[in-house]
Order: structure tokens, then sequence, then C-alpha cells
């Protein structure tokens, strides 16, 4: 067992701490507030390497372990969970299923723009009766003579309203069931494409969560990502990855509520002494923090394994709920603990509050997590 | 060109401070950075790169845990790093860092054009290296730089001096030591990073620079380290409008002495 970091990942700490500190955190609120996509940002960090950390570097990227990616991840969504998603996003379900499933051609021409941070990604799965039940899609793909033609709508797809480039789940043979599904990159500059709806939401207000409407959609036969009928699998995949990000997001926003409401509690005085001096705050914090170090080191051993080659879906699920449900208890006894205060928006625990909630819901559920890790146990 | 920065490993700004019975400051579980001035230096060393070409050397005093802000350094792009590391170097002085540093810059790193240094370190304060090391290397400097030009030669140094500016030109080599202002210090990419990984850190003891501990020997000792007195509580007056005035009065007159 070695819980050092390394030289590379102590780096990477110091770098995406500092970068949170100066770049991210003075536009979180405003971010928030405005709904603003924080495109200066994202440019920024494109060039830096953080949005495409652990692509190889003859595809633009950094070449950099998941752990790293995880670690970066959480540094920027302490300030902002929002930004912290864009980046995910980008990362776990743009950037990975082309470099795992993808062709050389599609890598040069795809992952190099997205993982360069040129171009930002999104990856088209959810629809309106495909959410838990991923399989249940109706987008279809027919294959006509040298094109493929997409029709169809994709719902509460982050990053949808920018993103260039679009990998989308689509039906290809419809009795096959989750078997009939096929992956395909799609370039949204394209006639047959526009986005629909773009969502007003509760929390993480700075990145776009958007409706992809593709109608007669005509792309290049060579898009397909991977084989024809493998496409369900591309997803689950995509998602396992996806929840190390995902749980290093949520790790990022219990970290914030647990410091800000500590920073806070030694400050506040109440009864004649700050009201950290009292054991009901203090065991709040306490059970926060070893909630918060226990998932963060489910996430990295999930990175880890997955640097490693080895199976991860059970651990990332593990992670993702854990450090979901943490983010969420943080921000809700971070609310308790700042009182009125924290009820308002001069502080920004109500951000993080609205922010945690995402983080049980996207790239599956809690209850899809468990489900997950049941089936993992029991098989 | 061949540009040098000198760095020296400090706490991070946020760091708490904790005084050891000892009466020594206790580096236990303290975050460490590059001193923020020197990240300065380093930053107008990689420029001054980027425009005239060469190669950044870095250059430190200090512990094993030194070795990472140099690398730190190596990911924003300098090129090698030396760390000099001695146990007679350890709480080492002013004098004994200039010592050893101008060792290294006059003998096996000779032939430098330009030396950057923050204008001091945010630990202790002293301001002392750059100036003792121009001088021992017998060179021109420019203290509290806020811009710099190099060319033809010439370094020309704008400081800071009392209510105004002045601006210096310096033969090469020289020294020129940062002042915040200077630029703006990048990050370092993540290829930056992993990049840094594999660039030269060469350690060298005082044996290997041709010194003694005789030579490098403190004559400054620190002999105890305090914290500031806790700030006191404030004061609340009570009573009479006319009464509490009249007291505040005399308190900000005798007491604060800011009226």
């Amino acid at each position: 067992m070695e819980f050092a970091y390394t030289d590379e990942e102590r780096m990477m700490l110091q770098m995406a701490r500092d970068f949170a500190e100066k770049e991210v955190k003075p536009l979180a609120k405003e971010v928030d507030k405005e709904h603003k996509y924080p495109a200066a940002t994202v440019k920024k960090m494109g060039e830096l390497g953080l949005m495409g950390v652990s692509v190889p570097v003859e595809y633009e990227g950094s070449g950099m372990s998941n752990i790293c990616y995880a670690i970066a991840i959480e540094e920027i969504s302490r300030h902002c969970a929002a930004t912290g998603v864009i980046m995910s996003v980008n990362n776990s379900l743009a950037c990975d299923p082309v470099k795992i499933f993808g062709t050389e051609e599609q890598k040069q021409k795809y992952l190099a723009d997205m993982a360069s941070g040129r171009k930002l990604g999104c990856l088209g799965l959810t629809e309106s009766n495909a959410g838990s039940d991923a399989a249940n899609l109706s987008t279809t793909a027919v294959l006509n003579g040298d094109e493929w033609i997409i029709n169809g709508r994709k719902i509460f797809i982050t990053n949808g309203n920018e993103a260039d480039y679009s990998v989308v789940i689509a039906i290809t043979d419809k009795a096959q069931g989750h078997r009939g599904l096929s992956a395909f990159i799609v370039d949204l500059d394209n006639p047959g494409f526009s986005v629909g709806t773009v969502e007003d939401k509760l929390g993480i207000r700075g990145s776009s969560t958007a409706e992809l409407v593709f109608e007669d959609c005509r792309i290049p036969k060579e898009n397909l990502l991977g084989e024809v009928g493998k496409g369900f699998k591309i997803a689950l995949t995509t998602l396992d990855g996806g929840r190390i990000g995902i749980a290093s997001q949520a790790l990022g926003i219990a970290r914030a509520a647990i410091e800000d409401a500590a920073a806070y509690a030694k400050e506040r005085v109440q009864f004649g002494k700050p009201i950290a001096k009292l054991q009901a705050i203090q065991w709040m914090l306490a059970d926060l923090s070893t909630h918060y170090e226990a998932a963060r080191l489910l996430t990295h051993r999930a990175a880890y394994l997955k640097d490693q080659g080895q199976p991860f879906g059970k651990e990332a699920a593990m992670a993702k709920l854990m450090a979901a449900e943490t983010a969420m208890k943080a921000a809700t006894q971070g609310i308790q603990i700042l009182g009125g205060y924290g009820y308002t928006t001069d502080y920004p625990m109500e951000r993080y509050f609205r922010d945690a909630k995402i983080t049980e819901i996207y790239e599956g559920t809690s209850e899809i997590m468990r489900l997950v890790i049941a089936t993992n146990i029991l098989k | 060109m061949k540009i040098v920065a000198c760095i020296k490993q400090t706490f991070d700004t946020e760091a708490k401070i904790v005084v050891g019975g000892d009466g020594q400051i206790s580096d236990e579980g303290v975050n460490m950075i590059v001193n923020p001035y020197d990240e300065y230096a380093v930053e107008e060393a990689i420029r001054t790169k980027e425009k005239d070409g060469g190669e950044v050397v870095v250059v430190t005093v200090g512990g094993d845990k030194a070795q990472e802000a140099l690398r730190y350094c190596l990911a924003m792009g300098a090129d090698r790093a030396f760390l000099i590391n001695d146990p007679a170097l350890v709480g080492a002085d002013s004098r004994a860092v200039s010592v050893a540093l101008a060792k290294l810059l006059s003998d096996k790193e000779a032939g430098f054009d330009v030396i950057f240094t923050g204008k001091e370190a945010v630990d202790d304060g002293a301001a002392q290296v750059p100036s003792q090391l121009a001088a021992r290397l017998d060179l021109a400097q420019a203290n509290v730089v806020t811009d710099c030009e190099i060319s033809d030669g010439k370094a020309t140094a704008t400081r800071e001096i009392d209510g105004g500016s002045e601006t210096l030109e310096l033969t090469l080599p020289a020294l020129i030591s940062a002042q915040k202002g200077l630029n703006e210090v990048r990050y370092p990419s993540l290829p930056g990073i992993m990049k840094a990984k594999r660039k030269p850190l060469e350690v060298l003891s005082l044996a290997d620079l041709g010194l003694s501990a005789d030579d490098v020997a403190s004559k400054v000792e620190l002999v105890v380290a305090e914290l500031p007195p806790a700030r006191k509580a404030g004061q609340r007056l009570t009573g009479e409008v006319d009464e509490v005035v009249a007291k505040l009065v005399q308190l900000l007159q005798e007491e604060a002495k800011v009226i």
C-alpha cells in the first residue's frame, strides 16, 4: 500500500489548487447567478492540458494518470462545480470513449481537438424515456450508402449548448434490444443538428444542460464508433469512467462545504464562545470529514484500478455513491452550521447545496449506483 | 543565453505557523511552495529564454524536500536544476547560502548571462542573498525590479524607489531581483509536469562544490522565534453619552494614539 503522492500528483494538486483559487473562484458566483458558461476559463484549462488529462500525448492530451485527473477535478470543483462538470464531461464522456473505442483516424480527427480544448465534447445518451433505463432509446441511425442518418432527441446533455462534437448512442437494430445500439461521433456543425431546450436548473448553472435534436442528420459512415451493436457497452464503459470524474466533483463540493463551515464555526461567537467549541458542531464536522476522506480513498482507488487496466466499475460506483451522498450531507449540514447566513446568497454555502444535489442524480443515480454495486457483489 | 534563477522553498503563505517548545518554527505538516517572489524570477527567466533562446537553470539550497520546489520550476519550463544539499547547510544563514550559490555559479555552472532571484523570501524576509550573491560574483545588480528587458548584452531594469521608480541599465552578466508586478506567473501545464520528471536535477554536496563546512559556517543564528502577541479584545464603553465620548477621545489619544 502506498498513500503518498507521486511527484506528478503533487504538482498536479498544487497547480490545480492554485489555478482554481486564482482563476475559477473569483468567477464562481457570477457563473452560477447568471447561468454563464465560463468560456474564458475553459479555454485556459484547455491550454494547460486539463481538458484531456489522461489522453495520450500523441493525441494532444496530457498523458497523465486517472488519479491526477481525479485530483484536478476535485480542485476545480472545490470552487466551481459547474466548471468541474464541464471538464469532467469533456474528459470522461467525450474523450474517453474515442480514446478507447475510436479508430486511429477518429482519434486524429476528433480526440486531438477535444483533448487540446480547441473543441468541446459531450455524450448524447439520455432521452425522455431513457434515463436510468439507458437502453430504452428511440433515437435511430440508419445506414444509407456512405452515410448514417440520425433521427431523434437527446435531453439533459451536459455541455450540449456549447459542444462541437458529441458521442451519440442510437438504435441500429431495434429487434436486438440493447445489443441493437451503436455509438457514433457526430460533428455538431451539421445542418441536421440543432440545440433544443436549454434547461434552467437548480445548480451547476454555469454548465449547460441541453436538448440535442437530430433531424435527418447525415454523418459519414466512418463515424461509427466501435462496432455496430456495441453502443450500449460503449455507453456503460464510458459512464464507469465518468463516475470517477463525478465522484471527484462531489469531493470538491463536500470539501468546500466542510472547509467553509469549519472556518465559520471558528469565527461565529454565540453564548460567549465560538460555536466550534460546541460538541454539536464538532461532531457534525468530524463525521463529515471522515466521510469525505473515505470517499476520497474510494475515488482514488477506482482511478488507480482504471490506471492499472483492471475492472473498476464497482469501485467507481461506490466512490460516486459515497462522494455524492457526502457532498449532499456536507452542504446540508454546512447550511445548518451557518444558520440563517447559510441560507442567503451572501455565502456560497447555498450554492454548494444546490450543486451537490445533481451528483446524486447524473451519470447514474445513487439508486443505480447501489444496483451496480449489488450486481457486482452478488454475481 | 544561459539564464539562472535562484529559488527558495518556503512555507505556504497560508500555513499556520507553530513555534515548538525549543523556540524554533516547526515545519511539521506544512505545505511547502516556491517562494512567491522567486516564482517571478523563474517566470522572467523562462520568458527571457522564450524570447532570446538558451537555457534556464534553477538552483536552490535546501533539504531533500526542496527537490519538489525545483521540479515545480522544471514543470513551469526551466531546463535543468541543482539542489545544494548538505548537513552543514541546515539552518544556513544568508551568507552561507550566498557562498554556496556563488561557488556553483562561478565554477561548475559558470558562464551565465543573467541571474534572476526573488527580492526576498517570504519566510525570513531578510532580502540578503541577492545582494550578497551579486557581490561575491562581482555582478551589476538591480533589486526590487518591476520591469526588465534584456537585449544587446544589457539589462534594462525598472525598480521601485521611494515615491517613484527609476530605470537602470546594467551590463551583463547581471543579477535582477524580482518584485511583484514584474510579470504574471504561469501555471505549469500538465504536459510540462510530465516533462519535468525527465529533466535533469542534480544534487550536490559541499564536497561536490569544493567547499568545506567551515566555508559555510553560519555567522547568524536563529536564537528563538516567537509568535506575535495575541490581539487584545476590544473595549466596550458604557454610560452616559457625554462621559463615553470623553472617555473614547481620551483612549484614542492616549492608548491607541491615533488622534
